[in-house]
């Protein structure tokens, strides 16, 4: 990449993440769609499998989400300076906003409008959350082992209330396994 | 020195905690409040107001706290800023730092063989998750506990709005496939308002 493209990629980046920030709207996790247009379907810089490496790395690292995810697609988009863009733009609305937020927070809770707008807004979310799950399960490998993972990883979280970080160790772990026995059957195979 | 506090205080925040935003609440309350930089009282009332705001929470929160406690220095607007400054870099430092470490690494790890098992494992298992936070998300908004007594009851344990609105933007992100997910956000919010209203000059 010569110096002139990185330069347009950072813009890009920033501006893209800007949007990214000032449409996200209930958690981290609301931001995955939005990041998974913008970088797979619209400028094509990673992959739908890049994402779950990025959300997969992400969850077991601290730190907000948002903040994790611009870091590393910036990162691998185009370097420090990509992942610094990337972050900036991504906090600068929520930094704004509250900024100016703080000395109205009275008059804004009593808006109807907006408490109106959110009933909306937190469904409509719900929408692009599912979407983003069947995107991500298409970027699967479909086998029993993976089926199985999926299965244990949702119904620990959703039910069980279980830490996030264990569960992901463990998935970790069996895939490591999964893999190595692959690898050693398919060697005997060719044998 | 306030604005070193608060720089230190939401550093340690977003260092030591796994897992997104709302991880960081206990966190956020028991420095925050310990430090009397916020009552409990404004800080529940801006947790409500940080869910109809964009971005990530911790973002918004750290430069909340930031931006009061730094204007009551001297009541100065600038020492706000410089506060809400202050403990939003704090909050995002360590997530940045940590990822540039790893992406720095990953992409001469990417290819080790132990790397790619544990990512192979690890993908289903964060859709696995991700369905979980979308179980949660339909929760608090269709539905607050589902009844499965009779049919009639499992129907009325759904409010209705949240659920047409579900279910027009639904259709509208089949029916418009590749609909860029802002134009999704802002239908939606459009929809709550007609919704809402409606329903409010119709019942009184």
């Amino acid at each position: 990449m010569t110096g002139k493209e990185k330069r347009i990629r950072c813009r890009t980046l920033f501006f893209t993440f800007l949007k990214i920030g000032a449409f996200t709207f209930g958690g981290g996790y609301a931001m995955i769609p939005l990041i998974q247009k913008e970088t797979v379907e619209s400028h094509g810089w990673i992959t739908d499998e890049d994402i779950l490496d990025i959300i997969a790395v992400a969850e077991a690292t601290p730190g907000p989400i948002a903040i994790n995810t611009a870091t590393f697609v910036g990162y691998k988009t185009a370097g420090f300076w990509g992942s610094f863009f990337a972050t900036l733009g991504v906090v600068l609305p929520s930094f704004l906003i509250i900024s100016i937020l703080a000395f109205f927070l009275e008059p804004f809770k009593r808006l109807k409008m907006v408490s109106y707008a959110f009933v909306g807004i937190r469904t409509g979310v719900l929408v692009l959350i599912v979407q983003a799950v069947l995107k991500m399960y298409k970027a699967c490998e479909q086998n029993w082992i993976n089926y199985l993972i999926l299965l244990v990883a949702f119904v620990s979280v959703a039910f069980w209330d279980l830490p996030v970080i264990p569960i992901l160790l463990i998935s970790a772990a069996c895939g490591i396994l999964y893999q190595t026995f692959r690898a050693k059957a398919r060697k005997e195979e060719t044998r | 020195m306030i604005f070193w506090q608060l720089f230190f205080t939401f550093f340690q925040i977003g260092l030591f905690t796994i897992g997104g935003g709302y991880a960081m609440i206990p966190m956020i309350e028991e420095e925050v409040v310990r430090q009397g930089w916020l009552t409990h009282t404004q800080l529940v009332d801006f947790i409500a107001v940080a869910e109809s705001t964009p971005g990530p929470f911790a973002v918004n929160t750290a430069t909340y706290v930031g931006i009061i406690t730094g204007s009551n220095v001297n009541g100065s607007l600038l020492w706000g800023l410089l506060g809400a400054f202050c403990a939003t870099l704090g909050v995002i430092m360590p997530s940045f730092l940590i990822i540039l470490l790893i992406a720095k690494c990953f992409t001469s790890f990417q290819d080790n063989r132990l790397v790619k098992g544990a990512l192979y494992g690890m993908h289903p298992a964060v859709v696995g998750l991700i369905a979980a936070a979308a179980l949660s998300l339909a929760k608090g908004n269709l539905y607050t506990s589902l009844s499965f007594v009779s049919a009639s009851d499992f129907l009325s344990s759904f409010q209705l709005l949240p659920v047409f609105i579900f279910l027009a933007v639904l259709a509208v992100s089949f029916w418009k496939k590749k609909i860029h997910p802002v134009k999704l956000i802002l239908l939606s919010a459009v929809l709550g308002i007609v919704c809402c209203s409606a329903q409010e000059l119709l019942l009184g």
